[in-house]
């Protein structure tokens, strides 16, 4: 293995990704605007929301201390009322699951309106009917606080997204670009040198990952100014675990890249691949409480492991001792994409 | 003399198809030998088995009189017939990429002198012109001083100046002693530049020689044209063969002089004559009934 090849392969692509400013600045404004966007849109509450149609109201801005409704009900959280003119209107966007529950003001008896096939319906008519029981009656409950600081949805989310875009970046950053290179000839005039195809995959894997780990970087520097996230554990330890996701992620990508002259077919298997990875790897929502074959189907993408070791270290304290599993499968999964992708690779159409 | 190449029985298939049917040719050190056919005649197919880009299908390859080992990619240069390149580099720092990439090679001031890349040195490679991109290209192959050169249609789509040019360039590199092999389908070309050619169709070389050797041996005479309009003779009247091409006329002759006087004697308008000598076209045409651009 020559390194002076292999270095020239490196550099040429890190300046391929650098000079496309377009490509370069979306790649840091793609997960910032996503983490903003969220922040913005939940402000740290639950991002759970009930919608209430109040009617008869002139307009579907409503003052809700004014309305004629239990109090109990106008304090609860969570809870948005719109307005409708009249009990038509209201029922036609409750049908349609635009709408949780549907109440008419005034003094009691009170009527609402539910729909029996909306989960969220039925939590809200509990809360509607908890609302009437009067103060006095003694609770057979007991609240309490949990300890320490709540993990806040954005802290939740945030590795989240920073590990779907690197997901996104290795996958399409090297997949992607190695089958442009072999469909418009780069690979036949760079075969017709003394490269050989390990220096020139590994030139490709080194420079995905110095641009992964750049990026995440500035990204996290820049979305940590504005929302202060909270890490638990060490900052060394999360990198390492980003590292060797990136690592392993860009393997894969080497592998999606070993063959195939078509983009199109290529775009397809990428989506294929990346889209269930970024909706069963827990990006956007927790897998608790889904059928086991689910979570069991998870543990095949490397996504999976990365971000369960990297909320561990932020949000538990965790060491990598405790993340070792997650280490080892990463690392497994790493040396068999890599000796996947070398044995496939093909520099010809 | 021991050639630099030599091929033996070279056969190269694409599932049924066979694109390269028993090819056999030596090549001598120093010379400019050319690969000349139509289309799809298999001449790409055949210098990029010899490249080792592509594997045969059968035959044998020799460099120097051995098998080509891991240090033919040092030694060779090679001018693919379309290529891309890395994108968003320079033209100097892709020529600094591949010089990286062999162990001996020409400084970049040297190929910028032998190529004339001065005035685009400094832009993007994909951003020049098309002779531009040709020198440039030519240089890319020139970067490790290779001894053996080969040129995929060198060519093709340059206006005839940049032509001209690229051709001055060659002559200049095979001066030097370099060995080149192109391929091209511009008989022109084939008969400016190389020393020997082998005219290959349907995979399968038909003929092969110097350029001259090869019209004397396929294309004797001279060939008189005329509009048909001006041929107001009844064609079995007249002493030597006549062939109708065209709007055309068509009278093959060894001796002009002869040929005109006849003409002249048959009353025939002589103001729109065309008197044609032999080329590696008509070669082409004698062994196959086709144009090489047909």
């Amino acid at each position: 293995m020559s390194f002076k090849r292999l270095w020239a392969i490196f550099k040429a692509r890190n300046y391929e990704f650098f000079r496309d400013h377009s490509a370069f600045g979306w790649n840091f404004l793609f997960p910032f605007l996503l983490v903003a966007g969220f922040g913005i849109i939940f402000g740290g509450k639950s991002y759970t929301e009930y919608k209430i149609g109040i009617f008869p109201s002139e307009t579907k801005q409503v003052s809700v201390a004014e309305l004629n409704i239990p109090q109990r009900f106008k304090d609860m959280q969570y809870l948005k009322f719109i307005g409708f003119p009249n009990a038509v209107d209201g029922l036609e966007k409750l049908r349609h699951h635009r709408i949780d529950f549907l109440l008419k003001t005034g003094n009691g008896p009170h009527q609402y309106w539910v729909s029996d096939a909306s989960p969220k319906g039925y939590v809200v008519e509990q809360m509607f009917k908890a609302s009437l029981v009067p103060v006095e009656s003694k609770l057979n409950a007991e609240k309490r606080e949990i300890q320490g600081s709540a993990v806040r949805y954005i802290d939740w989310l945030f590795p989240g997204i920073l590990a779907m875009n690197m997901m996104f970046s290795a996958l399409w950053g090297v997949g992607y670009v190695v089958v442009r290179y072999r469909k418009n000839g780069v690979l036949k005039r760079l075969k017709a040198t003394p490269l050989n195809a390990f220096e020139y995959l590994t030139a490709q894997a080194i420079s995905r990952i110095f641009l992964l780990m750049f990026t995440l970087v500035i990204v996290w520097t820049g979305c940590d100014l504005i929302f202060s996230f909270r890490v638990q554990g060490s900052y060394l330890d999360l990198f390492i675990i980003f590292f060797l996701g990136s690592l392993s992620l860009t393997s894969l990508g080497l592998v999606l890249a070993s063959r195939g002259t078509s983009e199109e077919f290529t775009t397809g298997i990428l989506n294929f691949i990346s889209w269930p990875m970024m909706f069963l790897s827990e990006v956007w929502f927790s897998l608790e409480g889904a059928p086991q074959w689910v979570k069991s189907s998870a543990k095949i993408f490397p996504l999976t492991h990365m971000l369960t070791a990297a909320r561990k270290v932020m949000h538990d304290g965790a060491g990598l001792i405790e993340v070792g599993p997650e280490i080892i499968v990463l690392t497994l999964m790493t040396l068999g994409f890599l000796t996947l992708g070398a044995s496939l690779f093909s520099w010809n159409r | 003399m021991e050639p630099i190449l030599e091929v033996k029985n070279l056969v190269k298939k694409y599932d049924a198809v066979v694109a390269v049917d028993g090819v056999s040719f030596a090549i001598r050190q120093g010379v400019c030998f050319g690969l000349l056919g139509p289309n799809g005649a298999g001449k790409t197919t055949t210098i990029e088995v010899i490249e080792d880009v592509i594997p045969p299908t059968a035959g044998e390859i020799l460099y120097k009189g051995k098998s080509r080992s891991s240090s033919f990619r040092e030694e060779v240069g090679i001018q693919f017939q379309s290529t891309a390149l890395l994108n968003l580099l320079t033209v100097r720092e892709t020529l600094q990429t591949f010089q990286s990439l062999f162990t001996k090679t020409n400084t970049i001031e040297e190929l910028v002198e032998l190529c004339r890349l001065g005035e685009f040195l400094d832009q993007y490679n994909d951003k020049i012109s098309g002779g531009q991109r040709q020198r440039f290209l030519l240089a890319l192959a020139l970067i490790n001083r290779p001894e053996l050169l080969f040129l995929d249609e060198p060519s093709t789509g340059l206006d005839p100046q940049a032509r001209r040019n690229l051709w001055d360039l060659i002559q200049g590199i095979n001066a030097e002693g370099k060995t080149l092999i192109l391929t091209t389908h511009y008989m022109e070309e084939a008969q400016h530049l190389c020393d020997e050619v082998a005219i290959m169709d349907y995979g399968k070389i038909i003929a092969q020689g110097s350029p001259d050797a090869l019209i004397r041996q396929y294309s004797r005479g001279i060939t008189v044209v005329l509009p048909r309009e001006r041929y107001a003779l009844k064609t079995n009247s007249f002493p030597l063969p006549v062939r109708e091409v065209k709007d055309t006329i068509e009278i093959k002759t060894d001796d002009v002089n002869q040929c005109l006087e006849q003409l002249i004697s048959h009353d025939v308008d002589l103001s729109d004559i065309t008197v044609r000598s032999p080329n590696l076209e008509s070669v082409f045409l004698n062994l196959t009934g086709r144009k090489l651009r047909e």
